[in-house]
């Protein structure tokens, strides 16, 4: 249903009516921004000082660059161990064997349920005890692998599960094994029918990144306490960070949607398209039997 | 096991400090959320691109920002406060805030997409028999959108749960100082290097025993008020 029909076309009075509330919630909004402005002033939160580092090439250089850097080898790495881990444990929730279903569902299901934070933490703490140099580097890589990979192996399945019961039973009928029509057949139809969700929750990861704030992983957001104790711009230095972090995951947003049009319109696949959008019903949430969140701090 | 035992009432509070935060950021992110979906689908154009400029940008940045711009933004520099007299009920209500602010954007896209099940027959008898816009939310729509979207709203809430964990970012604490669960848990891996996995495994299975049940209660709810079409 299209939001349209929810009212008219608005006639005069509407037209008036519309008119008057969209004046008032501009003077609200004005006059909340002004307030937040008029603050900021009085603190001296614009004044050029703060903000001038941002436009030279030196506070760029040594904190924002290398701290991009440092987001985006996290997400680059814990992004390719979770769709190595979401193939394997969605693969393993659809094996003949039932030990291996159970064990495969306990894992996803554990790592679902809990906080990524307190994994992280946990990863984090448990190194040195097994005899390794502690880094906070993998806790944070393999805590957003365990997590998200979790996630995944569940987008995986659903997209498996929701393909028309022929296409499997045409495989079966063909002579194919049971593993060699989930190899042929099913797995890359619902990887081309998934790829939408999968990106979406792509981009939870990256927003996750930002936990690794917390273990003082040198990422992004970590580069805000650097930024301020040598310029002392809190504020402006958030702001800035904040426009970076929404870039960089609006760019991958974006390209989910295009891609859930474009697999729409282009099919290889039978099964419907899962949604590019975070927990659409019809999409990864719903589509994901027994609930759970298939969203991380992100949501 | 001497340790868990020892802590036991510390950590039963901290995973009370964890619920109280996730309640009440519940309440508020479902208004607030509800807020930005009629907004959303209003016909009032500066509410529409208000609500969608919100939640775009909210979406798109880390909570752990949201948590940091709570405090430093609004408490620091806006001289917002809760509470002037406890700093840490100051804190508590930060940390809601930006959880409330954060989730609050899920919720309205959840409700959305509900609104958008709900057949454009629906709409157009209340509109034929008169109702107003409002009316016709109230009375039709919403009704209908809420019940087709338990199952993900659960979601949206267990994802709550979990992300309360991220007000130890400004660090959250009861009033005895005991930190929320991941922050509690925290401290007691730093003290007790030999046992983490034990330590690891209470609070693990403390979370398991607030998110599956919240799991199993909505998808129970869907089944019995879901609207079938």
């Amino acid at each position: 249903m299209s939001t349209s029909v929810l009212y008219d076309v608005p006639g005069p009075r509407a037209r008036i009516v519309n008119l008057v509330a969209s004046l008032v919630g501009l003077a609200l909004l004005a006059w909340i921004g002004w307030v937040v402005y008029s603050k900021f002033d009085e603190t001296g939160q614009w004044d050029s000082e703060k903000w001038r580092p941002f436009v030279k090439s030196e506070i760029w250089d040594t904190f924002l660059l290398p701290g991009i850097e440092g987001t985006l080898r996290a997400f680059a790495v814990a992004s390719v161990l979770a769709l190595a881990f979401g193939v394997l444990f969605g693969v393993g929730r659809m094996a003949q064997q039932a030990s291996v279903r159970w064990a495969s569902g306990a894992v996803v299901e554990f790592f679902r349920s809990i906080p990524l934070l307190l994994l992280m933490f946990f990863l984090y703490y448990v190194q040195e005890p097994l005899g390794f140099q502690a880094s906070i580097y993998w806790a944070v890589v393999l805590g957003l692998m365990l997590y998200n990979g979790s996630v995944l192996a569940e987008v995986i399945r659903a997209g498996v599960n929701s393909l028309p019961k022929g296409q499997r039973e045409a495989g079966l009928a063909i002579g194919l094994s049971y593993t060699g029509v989930l190899r042929s057949i099913l797995l890359p139809q619902a990887f081309r029918a998934m790829l939408p969700a999968i990106i979406a929750q792509l981009v939870v990861l990256l927003k996750d990144t930002a936990l690794g704030f917390i273990l003082a992983y040198d990422e992004l957001l970590y580069q805000l306490n650097k930024i301020d104790g040598n310029y002392h711009n809190l504020i402006p230095a958030a702001i800035v960070i904040a426009l970076i972090y929404i870039a960089m995951n609006s760019t991958l947003g974006g390209l989910a949607t295009w891609l859930e049009k474009f697999i729409r319109s282009r099919g290889h696949t039978a099964g419907p398209v899962g949604h590019a959008d975070q927990l659409m019903p019809g999409g990864t949430a719903a589509a994901v039997p027994g609930g759970g969140a298939p969203t991380g701090p992100a949501v | 096991m001497d340790v868990i035992i020892d802590a036991w009432p510390k950590i039963l509070d901290s995973f009370q400090l964890t619920l109280k935060l996730a309640v009440y950021s519940a309440v508020g992110s479902m208004l607030l959320g509800t807020v930005l979906a009629i907004f959303r689908v209003s016909p009032v154009p500066v509410l529409r691109w208000f609500g969608g400029f919100v939640v775009y940008t909210v979406r798109n940045t880390p909570l752990t920002l949201v948590m940091f711009f709570a405090l430093f933004g609004l408490n620091y520099q806006l001289g917002i406060t809760f509470n002037d007299e406890f700093l840490y009920k100051n804190v508590f209500w930060l940390a809601v805030l930006a959880l409330t602010v954060y989730t609050s954007t899920f919720v309205c896209e959840v409700l959305r997409s509900g609104i958008n099940t709900v057949e454009a027959g629906q709409a157009e008898a209340a509109r034929a028999i008169g109702l107003t816009f409002t009316q016709n939310l109230r009375y039709v729509i919403l009704p209908q959108a809420f019940r087709a979207v338990i199952a993900p709203m659960g979601s949206v809430l267990i994802a709550l749960t979990k992300n309360t964990t991220v007000a130890v970012t400004i660090g959250v604490v009861t009033a005895e100082g005991v930190n929320e669960a991941s922050g509690q848990m925290k401290s007691m891996m730093e003290v007790n290097g030999d046992i983490i996995p034990l330590i690891f495994l209470v609070f693990a299975v403390g979370f398991m025993c607030l998110t599956l049940p919240m799991g199993l209660v909505t998808t129970w709810a869907a089944r019995k008020w879901g609207v079938v079409r």
